[in-house]
This record gives C-alpha cells, sequence and structure tokens, in this order.
C-alpha cells in the first residue's frame, strides 16, 4: 500500500497524483491519512484526486508535535502493512518524516520531485550539494518514506465519482513531554512566494528599509504583487518576514520570472530559484555571479535601474 | 548540565567545480569543513554551558580525517571529542543508529543539539531520527534557546507558523543559522585545543551488521542552461531591450 500524509491538504492532492501512478506500477491501493478531526468532505475530496481509501486517525491533538504524530502515523503504518509512505515536505512533514524513519528504522528521503521503481526498486531523486548535483536515491527495504515538496507533482484532474472506503478509528497517541506554549501565524497578506508566478526580489544590494518600495513598484506594475529576498534582508535586517526569504533555507520557488536586484548569486540563494522560467538579474558588478544563473541581466545601480524598468513595464503593458 | 554537539564534516559548496563535459560535481580534493550550522549549535552549547555549567561532547561520525575538524570544536570550547569512523555507503539510517549507539554509550546527557540540516545534502535527517531512536522529544528549527535548570524553551520558525515549545530534560534540540554567530577561536584556544581528549570509536564496536537502507546509485550533473544574455553601459537601451525580451518571451503576462 502507498500511504500518502500532508498536513497541508493541497499537497496531498499533489502527492496523490504520484501515489496513484506508483500503486499502479506495485499493483497496490492507495491510502490518504488524515489526522485530527473527522472531515469527510475533505476525506472525499482526497477520494476524488486518487485515494483509494481514506484512514481518518481522530485525535483530539490541538496542535502538531512530531513526537505525537510519529506515534500516531507509525501505528497506521503497522495497521495498513504501508511500504511505500508518501510525505507533504513542509517543516512539519520533514521532521515527522525523519523521526518515523528513526522510529520504523525505515530508510527516508528528505524533498524529492522525481519518484519512480527502476529495478523494482523505489529510486527518489533529491537535489544536493546547493544545487550542484541530483542524486539518485534507491530503497533497499520497505517501509519506504519519501517527502515531497510542493508544486512537484501536478495533481490530478478531480473525478468526483470516484468511490472509496472512510475508515476511521480513535487513535490514542503517547503523550509527548514537550509543551506547546504559543502558536503564531507569520503569513501577511499578498501571494505566497511558493505560488507566485512572477517573483521580484532584493538583496543587500538595497541601503536601506525603506527602498524596498522599489521592488514593490516593479511587483506591482507586473501583475506579480510578489516580493522576495536573499536571506541576509529576512535573517538579518528584518526588513522584509521570512515568508519572503528564498534559498537553500527559506522557501523554494518556481515562478515563470525571476528578477533578482541587489543579489550577488551566492549558490545557497540559487538552490531556491534555480527553477525559475526566466531569471532576470541587476547588479552593478558585471562579474556577479548571478549573471551566471540569469537568461537576462542589467549592469547597473539598482537605483536608477529599477524606476526605469518599471516604467518602461508600465509603458509596455498599457 | 551535560551537552551533547552532533557535527558533520562536509565538503565546501561553495568551493565545489563542476566537470565541464559531464556537468557532475567534482568531490575529489575540494576542502573539507565542519557543516555550517553545527557551528552554532556548537556555539548555542558553550552559551547554555556558561549559564548552566556542566561538560560540552561533541560526536562525529565521520572519516578519520574528521578528527582535525573536531579540534576546531574543541578550541571553540567543547571538552570531549568522539569520532566514530564511518564506514562506506552510509545513510542516515546508519549515521543515527551510531549516533543513538555514541550517546547511549557517552552515558548521561539532558540536551542534545544538532544544526537543522547539513550544508551538503540539507535533508535535516539526524537530529528528528536520533530524537526518534532515543525516544525523547525534538525541539526543531530553533531560532533562540533558552536552557534554565530542568527545562528548556525554544522560539522556532515552523515557516507558516513561530512556535514556542518547552520540554524538560533530556530534549533534542535542532538550531538555524540565525540562532547566534559562532565564535572564532583564539590562539591559546587552538593550542590548548590539543590538550582536549578524542575519542575515536569504531562503528562495528556501536553497532554491527549495519546496512544501509538507502543507496545513493548516481549522482547526476544539473545544467543550469540559461542564456546569460546581459545588457551594459546605456541604461536606458538596456531597459529597452530587457522589456522587449521579455515581451516577447511572454514573461510579462503573468
Ligand atoms: C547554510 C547556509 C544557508 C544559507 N541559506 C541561504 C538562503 O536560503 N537564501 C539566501 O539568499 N542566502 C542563503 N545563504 C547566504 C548566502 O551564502 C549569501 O550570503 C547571501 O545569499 C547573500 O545575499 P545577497 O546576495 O543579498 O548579499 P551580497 O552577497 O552582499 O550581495 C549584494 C549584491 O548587491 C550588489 N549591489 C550592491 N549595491 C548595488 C547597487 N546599488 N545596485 C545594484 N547592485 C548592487 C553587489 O554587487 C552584490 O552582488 C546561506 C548561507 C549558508 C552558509
Amino acid at each position: 500500500m502507498v500511504l500518502v500524509f500532508s498536513d497541508n491538504k493541497n499537497l496531498t492532492f499533489e502527492m496523490l497524483s504520484k501515489a496513484s501512478e506508483l500503486a499502479k506500477n506495485l499493483n497496490k491501493k492507495v491510502t490518504a491519512v488524515i489526522i485530527g478531526k473527522t472531515d469527510d468532505a475533505l476525506a472525499k475530496e482526497y477520494i476524488s484526486f486518487g485515494a483509494d481509501k481514506v484512514f481518518v486517525a481522530e485525535t483530539n491533538l490541538e496542535s502538531f508535535k512530531a513526537e505525537e504524530y510519529t506515534d500516531i502515523l507509525g501505528n497506521i503504518v503497522k495497521e495498513t502493512g504501508a511500504e511505500t509512505i508518501l510525505i507533504g515536505s513542509n517543516k512539519n512533514g520533514k521532521e515527522l518524516a525523519a523521526r518515523l524513519g528513526g522510529k520504523l528504522n525505515a530508510g527516508c528521503v528528505i524533498d524529492s520531485n522525481n519518484i519512480y521503481l527502476k529495478d523494482k526498486k523505489l529510486t527518489a531523486e533529491r537535489v544536493v550539494y546547493s544545487g550542484n548535483a541530483i542524486a539518485v536515491e534507491q530503497f533497499n527495504s520497505t517501509p519506504a518514506i519519501v517527502t515531497v515538496p510542493s508544486k512537484a507533482f501536478d495533481r490530478l484532474k478531480k473525478d468526483d465519482s470516484r468511490k472509496g472506503d472512510i475508515i476511521k478509528k480513535k487513535i490514542d497517541a503517547e503523550k509527548s513531554t514537550s509543551k506547546i506554549l504559543k502558536v503564531q501565524e507569520m503569513k501577511t497578506e499578498g501571494v505566497n512566494v511558493e505560488d507566485a508566478e512572477i517573483i521580484v526580489s532584493c538583496g543587500r544590494g538595497f541601503k536601506n528599509k525603506e527602498d524596498i518600495k522599489l521592488v514593490q513598484e516593479l511587483a506591482d506594475v507586473l501583475k506579480g504583487k510578489t516580493v522576495g529576498c536573499s536571506r541576509p534582508i529576512a535573517a538579518d535586517m528584518k526588513w522584509l518576514p521570512e515568508e519572503c526569504w528564498i534559498g537553500l533555507s527559506g522557501h523554494k520557488v518556481k515562478p515563470k520570472l525571476y528578477i533578482a536586484a541587489g543579489i550577488s548569486g551566492q549558490i545557497q540563494h540559487i538552490a531556491g530559484m534555480r527553477d525559475s522560467g526566466i531569471i532576470v538579474a541587476i547588479n552593478k558588478d558585471p562579474d556577479a555571479l548571478i549573471f551566471k544563473s540569469a537568461d537576462y541581466g542589467i549592469v547597473g545601480d539598482l537605483y536608477e535601474v529599477l524606476p526605469k524598468l518599471t516604467s518602461a513595464v508600465k509603458e509596455k503593458m498599457g | 548540565m551535560n551537552i551533547i554537539v552532533c557535527a558533520k564534516q562536509v565538503v565546501d559548496v561553495s568551493e565545489m567545480k563542476v566537470d565541464p563535459s559531464t556537468k557532475k560535481p567534482i568531490l575529489q580534493g575540494v576542502a573539507q569543513k565542519i557543516s555550517d550550522i553545527d557551528k552554532n549549535a556548537m556555539e548555542e552549547a558553550i552559551k547554555i554551558k556558561d549559564k548552566n555549567g556542566g561538560k560540552i561532547t561533541v560526536v562525529t561520525v565521520g572519516p578519520s580525517d574528521a578528527k582535525e575538524r573536531i579540534k576546531e570544536l574543541l578550541a571553540m570550547g567543547a571538552d570531549e571529542g568522539v569520532l566514530v569512523t564511518a564506514p562506506d555507503n552510509i545513510d542516515y539510517h546508519m549515521t543515527s543508529t551510531l549516533l543513538a549507539e555514541a550517546v547511549k554509550k557517552i552515558g548521561e546527557y539532558d540536551i542534545i543539539l544538532c544544526g537543522e540540516a547539513s550544508i551538503d545534502l540539507f535533508s535535516g535527517q539526524a537530529g528528528p531520527r536520533l530524537a526518534g531512536l532515543l525516544g525523547i522529544p525534538q525541539i526543531t528549527y530553533a531560532q533562540s534557546v533558552n536552557a534554565e535548570k530542568d527545562k528548556v524553551t525554544a522560539d522556532r520558525n515552523m515557516g507558516d507558523y513561530a512556535v514556542t515549545t518547552e520540554s524538560t530534560y533530556p530534549a533534542l534540540v535542532t538550531v538555524t543559522k540565525e540562532i547566534n554567530e559562532p565564535r572564532l577561536p583564539s590562539l591559546m584556544q587552538i593550542l590548548g585545543a590539543a590538550n582536549k581528549p578524542i575519542q575515536e570509536w569504531t562503528s562495528d564496536s556501536l553497532s554491527s551488521e549495519l546496512k544501509p537502507m538507502v543507496e545513493t546509485v548516481d549522482l547526476k550533473g544539473v545544467s543550469m542552461e540559461r542564456k546569460n544574455i546581459v545588457f551594459q553601459n546605456d541604461l536606458d537601451k538596456s531597459v529597452t531591450k530587457l522589456v522587449d525580451s521579455l515581451a516577447k518571451e511572454g514573461a510579462l503576462r503573468g
């Protein structure tokens, strides 16, 4: 059986399509897992997106704790005899998958965007060395755990006529001794960078916080409205929230158009945006690394280039 | 307080070259270093020790030349090092099993600190797997840690949420790069580190018949094929050319 779990339903929809393909080749069924309160509407949606079965682990856990979710998911794996486990690769999912790997003594591959069978073995590819290579990882044993980032796979066409069983079970998780004292949502308005079609990003080439408006204005005329940044802007200067932070330790993005202004193009930044459609760089240093990763570049002072670019785009788009 | 830091020796990714014909990374001869975020874990361990007293033990699973790297951590402030010599084809299952056995052999511990991920492979498995094997709470992605006598509290960056978690000991904490600025040891500290003990344990002595559950069967090159068209000199012309090119590619339609 192929088991699919994420606390993010969109990620589950996307994983169900890959799970269905794997299940077909393995001659197995797909089970989607819901942990928490019973949600029949969601369970039905999972079935219309490819699940053969939905396992609802009814719990009254208030918030996510990896220790408790691992316990629950581990019990479900044992009960269902699942061989392949796909988990959504958000931060909760990654720490859950790895702990589950430890608990079940199972192999685990994090952040795979290509999963297939080769020589009858489950094989998962992942980007390593900050984007310098792709490792092809093969499992020698089951259960095999793979986490899948968002947008790695396209969801199937929704088919409301699909039928499937919904199994509900009360599950008692082993209580963790850790306590959650506070949970604060970090989302602000605007488009999530991971879903954005156009992103204009800023880096240390910006001298003041107020100057960020130059990228905002360009993002607005491009109708992308989404601003991104390099690590120092979010982590050190705190000029933008962390949801804008792109790179190895930030968000991985795949917009159709990515514009980087005042960003040097260190490998850790490139790791987060290398899959973008078109990459544009604006940097005053003609030797900046970013130009090597760009389709188009302008060598110049961003304080001059950005306003000109914004008005030229406005004019072009009418 | 007994503090254990898990640190990995990695290739310096920014020094890595790619073979121009195969596009595969060249791993031979690349400088090795302690993974950046593990140094943040080390720095945090020193702060915890400064506040609460105790002892810091660093554990590395890696090749025998990692001993040199462990010395850097001893110079920073660790009291003792343990090097578990890694077998070939090591995967996360093996690494975390060896770490767990090493931790048990070290004996008493209150807090284990790891980096959120290593900068070479960036999986972030070692910490949570180890916590799972030891059956202790895991506090991941910590951006600030407050360790007191009987409990530890951390502010965590969970992406969409900021979460504050508290746990009694023992607990495992993984830290992010933002948590602190790792210190550079002084010459005196570097010289002093030569006298600190490093134990070497073989993997067989800790766990026999360890086999990888995941094997890397290939390392493929990635071709970053970009147009690399760069406009310079006349700024107005450059901007016009860029906008025309983007329009032609349909990139301005959102
Ligand atoms: C473990 C680890 C994880 C990391 N994760 C990330 C990550 O997720 N994301 C990330 O971005 N980084 C990450 N980094 C940091 C990364 O290595 C770089 O330090 C960072 O990306 C640099 O940011 P920057 O390009 O904004 O700044 P800089 O490297 O300082 O570059 C600034 C650029 O602006 C240009 N410039 C200056 N003034 C102007 C001007 N007036 N007009 C035009 N151009 C100008 C300069 O020529 C320069 O190229 C990570 C590092 C490590 C070690």
